[in-house]
Formats: C-alpha cells, sequence, structure tokens
C-alpha cells in the first residue's frame, strides 16, 4: 500500500541545510517519434538539499527541461518515456506514486516556473484567479479569501497596487511583472521545491537582475530549494550555490559555483567560460566552440563531446568517460580531467 | 560520429547572454523552403494522392469526353436516345442505364462533368485574382483605401449568396451587354453569378493574411534595405500570405461546383438541352422511387468531385502548416 | 468596451445601405416587367397599366426609387406585393416557420456538433476522432439538395418514419427532418472546429502550467482548456444562426415548408419584387444584427480584445 505523504505535516525543522529533498539517479528520458527515438536524458544524476539553489546548466537540447518535465511529472507522454532510473522526494520515488499522489505533490510540495510567463499563462482568467486557483484546489478555500491570499502574494513579488492588479488579465502587465505573477502562481502553497525553467531568458538584462534578486529573496525566506535551469552563466553566478553541467541529455560535470567558475574540471564548461565575452578581451575574436549539438536521436559514441572537443583523442570516441570524482564534492565525465584542472591558471 | 557538419560557421556559443543561441538560417545541407518542405509532405500523404487521382481523372474527363464515352463530343444528336428505352436500368452496354428521353445515361453523365467543373476552376480562378488584387492593396494600405475596399466587402457578404445568385441570374436573362451579347441563362452567366457573391471570402483571408504578414520583421528588414512597396508585396508578402487563399480557394472549387448544382437543381442555373449534374438530379425527382439510378450517379460523380477538392484541401493546408511537424 | 461597440455599430449603416441598393437594384434595374408578367396571357388596360406603374413608382429612376422605399421602410411599411398584400402580412406568415425550424435545427447542431468535435478533440487519432473526421467530411461533400433529397426519399417514402413534405404534422415531427437536413452541413463544420480548437488548445504552455500547477484532469480541460477552445465556436454559432434565420431555400424547397427561404424563391419567379426586396431587407437585418452581437460576444469571451 502506497503511503500518501503529501498529507504528511512539513517537518518544524525547516531550516535544516542539510535535509535531502530531491534525488534523481540515473534518470532516463527518451522520446519515441516516427522518424526515430531521441534520447533526451541519459543517466542524469543529482540531489538537491532545503535551502540549496542548484543550477543545470546547458545548451538547448541538452536536456535539462526535459529532466525538470520528468520531475515535475507532466512529460508529454506520449511521446516522452521515462525508461529508467528514480526521483525521490523525500525518500519516496515518485516514478511508481499513484498518480492521485503524484498529483497532490504538485504544484503544493514542488512547484514550477516557466519561461514565457505571456503564453504559460491562461489569457482568458484574472490573474487573481489562477493565482487563487491554487488555493481553491488544493486547500479548498473560498473564492473571496482565495482573492485575498492572491492579492497578498503579488505584493510579495513586489507589483505595485497589488489589491487592484488582482483583477487584471496577463496580457494586461508588462514582461517582468508577469514572471513575478508566475513565481507568485508557484509560491503560493509554500513549496519545498521550486524548479525555475529558464525564468530570465525571455526577459530585459536589468529585468533579468531584478528577478533573480527576488528569486533568491524569496528562497532565503521561505527555505525552498531551487533549481534553476538556465543556458546563462551570468545568471547562475550570483545565485547559484552548486552547478550541474549538462550535455547530450547527461551531466558532465558537477561542482560548487566558486570552484567551477575559478577552476573548471570539463573541457565543455572550460570552452564555456572562455566563450563568455569580457570587457578586458576587448579586440580579440570571441571564443566559440566548434560544431553543434548532437542529434539526440545519433548521439556520438563514446564522450559526447568529443566531436567538438579540442582534447579529443582515441580513447574518447570509443569509451564512455566514467563520472570520477575530483574532488570532495565535485565530478566531472572526462578521460582527461586532470590535464583540464592543470591547465587553469 | 556526428552527421553534422564540424565546419559549420554558425556554432551556438552558450554562455553569451540573452539570445544568441539562435541558429541563423545554418540549414546545412539540403535546400529547407516551406514550400519544398510541404511538397515531399504532401508526396507522402496517401489522401493527397487519392484526392489528386480522382481530380486529374475529373479533369480528364471534362476536358477529353470523348474519350470516355464513345459519344461524339460535338455533335449532340448522336447521343443514342430512343424513347422505347426510357427510364431504362443499368445493362452491360449501358452503365448507368438511360434516362426520361431513353439517352444514355452514361455519356450524359460524362458530359456533364465539363460544364460543373468549368464553371468551379473559372470562379474560382476569378476569385483568386480579385482576393488577391484588393487584399492585398487593402491589407498593405490600410487606411482609407481598406476602410473603403472593406465596407464593400461587406455589402457583398449582407447578401446571402444562393439568395442573391437566384436574383441575379433571375433578373439577367436576356440583358444586352453593351449592345452586343444577350445573355443566355448558361456557363457564362452562371459564372458571373457566382464570381459576384463569391469573392468576398477569399478577399476577407487575403486580407487579413496580408495584414498580419506586413508587421512581420522579414517584411521590416526588407524595406529597410529600401525595397519599394510593389517589391515589398509581390516578393515578400504574397507568396508567404496567400497560403490560406491557396487552401480555401482549392475547397472552394467544389463549394462552387456543388452551388453550381444547386443552382441548376432550382431550375436557375444551367438548363436544357445544357448537361449539368445539377439538372439531372432535379429531373430524377419525379421518377425517383422507381428509377433511383437517375439520382444515383449524377449525385455520385457530383460528390465525390467536391470530395476531392475538400481532401485535397485539408492535404495542402496540412502539408503548409509548420506546426504539424 | 463601449468605443468599441459605438465604432462597429458606426460601422453596419453604410453596410446596410449598400446592401439593400444592391438587392433593390437587382430586382429593378435589370429588365423584367413585373406588371405585364402580373397580367399574364390577359390583355390589360393601359390605363390600368398606368396606375399601376405610378403606384409602385415603376417609372421613377432607381434612386428615387430606392429613397422612398427606404423612406417607407423607416416607418415600418415593407411595401406591398403586386397582388396587392402587404409584405409584412407575408412576412409575418412565413417567418415564425422558419424561425422554428432554425432553432430547431440550431438546437440539433449546437448538441451534435459539439459532442462530436469534444470527444473528437480529446481523443485524437483514436476511432472516434477517425469517424467524425470522415463523416463530417462526407456530410460536406454531398450538396445540401442531394442529402435532402436522399433523406427525403428513404426516411419518408420508403421508411415512412418522417412525413414527406409540409407542415401537416406540427411541431415536432414537421420539423425534424428538415432540421436535420439544415443543420448537418453547419455540424459538420461545427464538429471540426471544435476538434481542431481543442486539440490545438491542449498542445498551449497554459495548459502545461494548469497540469503543472496539480490541477485534476478535468479541470484542466473541462475549465481552462475549453473555455479557450470555445472562443472561436461560439463565433461560428452566432453566424450561423444568423444566416440559419435566413431561411434555407433550399431545403424549404424539398421539404415544402412555408418559410421565408420558399416564400423568397416563389417570389424571384413571379417577379414580385418588393416582397422580393421586402424580405431581403429583413434578412440582411438579421445577419447585420447577428454579426454585431457575435463580434460583441467574441469581446467578451477574450479579454485581450476588449481592451484596445
Amino acid at each position: 500500500m502506497a503511503i500518501d505523504i503529501s498529507d504528511r505535516p512539513l517537518p518544524a525543522d525547516r531550516e535544516d541545510s542539510s535535509r535531502l529533498l530531491l534525488e534523481v539517479d540515473n534518470l532516463h528520458v527518451e522520446f519515441r517519434t516516427r522518424d526515430a527515438v531521441v534520447k533526451a536524458v541519459n543517466g542524469l544524476t543529482y540531489s538537491l538539499s532545503s535551502g540549496e539553489t542548484l543550477a543545470i546548466l546547458g545548451e538547448s537540447g541538452s536536456g535539462k527541461s526535459v529532466s525538470a518535465q520528468a520531475v515535475m511529472g507532466i512529460l508529454d507522454s506520449p511521446p516522452g518515456f521515462v525508461t529508467n532510473g528514480t526521483i525521490r522526494y523525500r525518500g519516496e520515488n515518485m516514478l511508481t506514486m499513484p498518480e492521485d499522489q503524484r498529483r497532490k505533490i504538485r504544484g503544493r510540495r514542488i512547484a514550477m516556473i516557466f519561461q514565457d510567463a505571456l503564453s504559460s499563462l491562461n489569457p482568458v482568467f484574472t490573474v487573481g484567479d489562477q493565482i487563487g486557483e491554487m488555493f481553491r484546489v488544493h486547500l479548498g478555500m473560498s473564492k473571496k479569501d482565495s482573492r485575498v491570499k492572491a492579492a497578498e502574494l503579488l505584493d510579495r513579488v513586489r507589483i505595485p497596487s497589488a489589491k487592484d492588479r488582482v483583477k487584471d488579465y496577463p496580457h494586461q502587465f508588462s514582461g517582468g511583472m508577469r514572471q513575478r505573477v508566475m513565481i507568485a502562481m508557484a509560491l503560493s502553497l509554500d513549496p519545498e521545491i521550486v524548479i525555475a525553467d529558464e525564468p530570465t531568458t525571455a526577459l530585459d538584462v536589468t529585468v533579468q537582475a531584478q528577478i533573480m534578486k527576488l528569486l533568491s529573496d524569496l528562497q532565503q525566506e521561505m527555505s525552498m530549494g531551487l533549481i534553476l535551469i538556465t543556458h546563462d552563466l551570468g545568471v547562475v553566478a550570483d545565485v547559484a550555490d552548486r552547478i550541474e553541467v549538462m550535455y547530450a541529455g547527461r551531466v558532465v560535470e558537477e561542482a560548487d559555483v566558486g570552484d567551477i567558475y575559478a577552476r573548471p574540471a570539463h573541457p565543455y564548461t572550460e570552452a564555456l567560460l572562455k566563450s563568455i565575452p569580457r570587457v578586458d578581451m576587448k579586440g580579440q575574436a570571441l571564443s566559440t566552440i566548434p560544431g553543434t549539438p548532437p542529434n539526440l536521436a545519433r548521439i556520438p559514441a563514446g564522450c559526447a563531446f568529443h566531436p567538438r572537443c579540442h582534447r579529443a583523442q582515441a580513447i574518447c570516441a570509443t569509451d564512455e568517460p566514467e563520472f570520477a570524482q575530483v574532488a570532495l564534492g565535485r565530478r566531472s565525465r572526462c578521460h582527461f580531467w586532470p590535464e583540464v584542472l592543470d591547465d587553469q591558471r | 560520429m556526428s552527421d553534422r557538419d564540424i565546419g559549420d560557421p554558425d556554432s551556438a556559443t552558450p554562455g553569451a547572454t540573452s539570445t544568441a543561441t539562435a541558429q541563423v538560417g545554418g540549414f546545412g545541407g539540403r535546400q529547407a523552403s516551406l514550400t519544398a518542405d510541404a511538397w515531399r509532405e504532401l508526396r507522402r500523404n496517401p489522401l493527397f494522392i487519392f484526392a489528386s487521382a480522382v481530380i486529374v481523372l475529373m479533369l480528364a474527363i471534362a476536358i477529353f469526353p470523348g474519350l470516355f464515352s464513345g459519344v461524339d463530343a460535338t455533335n449532340k444528336r448522336e447521343f443514342p436516345c430512343l424513347l422505347s428505352n426510357t427510364v431504362g436500368t443499368p445493362t452491360a452496354d449501358h452503365w448507368f442505364g438511360f434516362d426520361l428521353q431513353g439517352c444514355d445515361y452514361y455519356s450524359r453523365v460524362i458530359y456533364g462533368a465539363r460544364p460543373s467543373i468549368t464553371i468551379g476552376v473559372v470562379v474560382v480562378g476569378l476569385s483568386v485574382l480579385i482576393a488577391l488584387l484588393f487584399g492585398t492593396l487593402s491589407g498593405f494600405y490600410g487606411g482609407f483605401l481598406d476602410t473603403l475596399l472593406s465596407r464593400v466587402t461587406d455589402v457583398f457578404f449582407g447578401i446571402p449568396f444562393i439568395l442573391g445568385a437566384i436574383v441575379f441570374l433571375s433578373a439577367i436573362q436576356g440583358v444586352e451587354v453593351l449592345g452586343l451579347i444577350t445573355l443566355e441563362r448558361g456557363v457564362t452567366t452562371v459564372i458571373i453569378a457566382l464570381t459576384i457573391f463569391g469573392w468576398t471570402t477569399l478577399t476577407r483571408l487575403m486580407r487579413s493574411s496580408v495584414l498580419s504578414a506586413r508587421d512581420m520583421d522579414y517584411v521590416q528588414a526588407a524595406r529597410a534595405l529600401g525595397a519599394s512597396n510593389r517589391r515589398l508585396m509581390i516578393r515578400h508578402i504574397l507568396p508567404n500570405a496567400i497560403t490560406p487563399v491557396v487552401v480555401y480557394g482549392t475547397v472552394s472549387v467544389g463549394l462552387i461546383i456543388a452551388a453550381e448544382a444547386a443552382l441548376s437543381f432550382l431550375g436557375v442555373g444551367l438548363q436544357t438541352p445544357a448537361i449539368s449534374w445539377g439538372l439531372m438530379i432535379s429531373e430524377s425527382q419525379n421518377r425517383i422511387q422507381s428509377a433511383p439510378h437517375l439520382l444515383l450517379f449524377p449525385g455520385l460523380f457530383l460528390s465525390v468531385t467536391v470530395l476531392a477538392f475538400l481532401m485535397l484541401g485539408d492535404a495542402v493546408r496540412d502539408a503548409f502548416d509548420p506546426k504539424l511537424r | 468596451m463601449g468605443r468599441y461597440v459605438a465604432r462597429r455599430m458606426l460601422q453596419i449603416i453604410p453596410v446596410f445601405f449598400g446592401t439593400t441598393f444592391l438587392i433593390f437594384a437587382m430586382v429593378f434595374a435589370l429588365p423584367g416587367d413585373p406588371i405585364r408578367a402580373l397580367a399574364g396571357d390577359k390583355p390589360q388596360p393601359p390605363a390600368v397599366t398606368i396606375a399601376l406603374r405610378d403606384r409602385y413608382n415603376l417609372d421613377d429612376p432607381l434612386l428615387v426609387q430606392y429613397g422612398k422605399y427606404i423612406w417607407n421602410l423607416f416607418q415600418f411599411d415593407l411595401g406591398t406585393s403586386f397582388r396587392g398584400r402587404e409584405v409584412s402580412d407575408i412576412m409575418a406568415e412565413t417567418w415564425p416557420v422558419t424561425v422554428k425550424l432554425a432553432l430547431t435545427a440550431f438546437v440539433i447542431e449546437i448538441v451534435i456538433g459539439l459532442l462530436a468535435g469534444v470527444l473528437a478533440g480529446l481523443r485524437r487519432g483514436s476511432f472516434l476522432d477517425n469517424l467524425v473526421l470522415i463523416s463530417t467530411t462526407l456530410v460536406v461533400s454531398v450538396p445540401v439538395f442531394v442529402l435532402g433529397f436522399t433523406a427525403q426519399i428513404l426516411l419518408g417514402v420508403q421508411w415512412r418514419i418522417f412525413p414527406v413534405a409540409g407542415l401537416s404534422d406540427g411541431w415536432p415531427r414537421s420539423y425534424i427532418l428538415p432540421a436535420v437536413v439544415l443543420a448537418s452541413i453547419s455540424l459538420a463544420y461545427l464538429a471540426r472546429l471544435t476538434r481542431t480548437s481543442l486539440t490545438e488548445n491542449l498542445r498551449s504552455d497554459y495548459v502545461r502550467t494548469a497540469v503543472a500547477k496539480g490541477l485534476p484532469r478535468w479541470r484542466v480541460v473541462g475549465v481552462h482548456t475549453l473555455r479557450n477552445s470555445l472562443i472561436p465556436v461560439v463565433t461560428l454559432l452566432g453566424v450561423d444562426l444568423g444566416s440559419l434565420m435566413g431561411g434555407a431555400i433550399i431545403t424549404e424547397g424539398i421539404f415544402n415548408i412555408p418559410g421565408v427561404g420558399r416564400q423568397v424563391f416563389n417570389s424571384v419567379r413571379t417577379q414580385e419584387g418588393f416582397v422580393v426586396v421586402g424580405i431581403s431587407t429583413v434578412l440582411v437585418l438579421v445577419y447585420l444584427f447577428a454579426n454585431l452581437i457575435v463580434d460583441l460576444l467574441y469581446g467578451v469571451l477574450d479579454p485581450r480584445i476588449r481592451y484596445e
């Protein structure tokens, strides 16, 4: 008989930052299309503790969004299927849970913020309605009370004149404000984990900074675990504690933020960092990574990155690298990680 | 091994802020235009193949009826009609039986294809031309021209299609145009009637299509490069905006063929001695119990033709819809 | 919103005059002498002819004729037929029949069309979906008169389930078969539109968000998706009702229903110009009004339109 943990009261010691909230272990997700099988996620493993901000970094097509959808349980299935692995929330494997139990966790304990707020919010309902819906459906609150709560939340995400704006529709907000609405909606029931899928990609740089600060502040206040999915190294540097760098559906490097920026241990991370334009490099050619991300229906044999890697040698085309321990809390999936480390000045 | 060309200069540069990850036109090898993709998609679609086959067949019947029926096209008196055969049932020699006058029904159905299909194609062709002209000008220039053309479209739109055609056709008989031709009820007048009341939908479609295309970035880009209005309209907007018109135009051919049949059925369209599927169906009304084949064969041909055009329109629309990739 | 309404109403006025004038011109400008047609084979004394022509303003220039007609219209006088009957009387007799038929057809269309469309849209690719797709395509391909005709033969004459023609059985028996035939094409379009709209909306981002919020499936589909999907559907229904009210010439003809459609057809035949124009004017008004309501409805349903 499955244990329904969605009704378990939250432990009093939420501030205990060492408590493990989420454990993703060897996750495999594939998409079965008419033409081919696309392996979007290939053996993804990471964990998240409360109060921690984990950044999942990767290009488009690296599998980062898909893995998040798998965790939330909102994968389009068909054509997407989880073919292996476990996703444990507070010890319970969500993949084997009955759906109605999983649904109760969704939105309430684990919430998600999407990239494009304009298309992700329902255009025909007011913002107050959509936020209030969380309270009405999950907690059985009345319409009036939920409206009040919605206004409070809008205030919390620093939207001016919250009480009036509650009656407005999504298209009446600016991009940054809309994203705040999304954040308010995700945070409404005080979830333990929030997954933010490229929350600032669609926004201006200055607004980006505001939103990230908001997220960071709210996370501190509520001691949530935050998973930040992004391709933007700049965003990550400010907010994250740890980083998982993804390529072709698996993690290629895992480390604390400071370590990665100072001394990357994987050629991909190294190349990413090198490609960031810097003011003191003015006048020089921009450094890029040659080639394009692999077709996930035909992932290269051996190390998936080897066709584009300037350190590639014969063994890279045949043997898949182990996820080696570089140091405490650091791992790298490369045959030559010591050389990469050493090459950093 | 990667199946991408490593030398591709359009590589993504992740780590840079914002939108640098967009790949600019880097399609690698194959020429990938929308029409090329759509054509490839169409060729694989069984519905498209079936519909096209039917349409090609019908066109062949319309253009070369003599090939399908042993009767000489020009001389209508060659129809093998013997009153003694009146309303005969189908036999081995006469597949569709006989009609009221004892004429071979199969030949009549075959010959009935030409006027119906001609009308369908010509009316839609004219309507598309009008739509292209009015719709593009209206959508592109906007302002007073647009308001004027839109009101005109609304006026014609406000008249119920069948009603308008009936009134027009009833009134038009015997009118002298420019003192030269006297309009009789026939293919030409039906074409005029159906065009007058049929151009509005396509024009509206074209206009809204042009309106959305006009504000697209690629149009702004072309304008910034100094393209004249005419060039913008013809080379940039038209090819992209024309798709819904092509789709609906295809469907329209079927609908117009059905409309012509309806008008002939009501007695205001083509008249005897012209041959039309609608006329044949109308004539079958009184004999229906004893001779259902009089309704069956023209009705079948009519429905299949309309069906083929509808399917074709559907297939074309699906092929051009990028969302369905 | 108020400005939007005002603007729309302003647009209707020129269209109304344009359309009615077009119809008027078609009926009276083109040749054909209704007075002579009225007399038939009997010779008519010239004095009578002149008097009749004067009474109906037939010798005035077209614009003047039209002007007089409109003037009468605003005094609610729809004119008189050449045989002496008031057009408004004719309307009063025929229109209720058409309205009953139209509403019956409308209900049938909504119930079956929406149901089929929703089920097909929810279960895309299933047997039901393909069934709906094929049957709607077939219904649209077979011309109305063939459909009506065949239905009349099969269900009326052969199997005797429904009366063949006429209104002798009253409502609903006499109305069902013609209503179904009338509804069939609209029903097919409605089902397809609902299906497409639903499928498109089910794929959208806000549905993904709704699922991510932990909402139960029935709420995601029934509240979020349906609300958005029905916007184009409702507008289609509105326009459709407008044209249904306009009378179905073909269907009424086949089933011999004494409604507006059949009346106008007969009047065209007998060159009763004023009846044709009178009825057409009312039809145009109904149609324009229906379009206006639909536009307003669109603004109510879709908040994005409201605030332009």
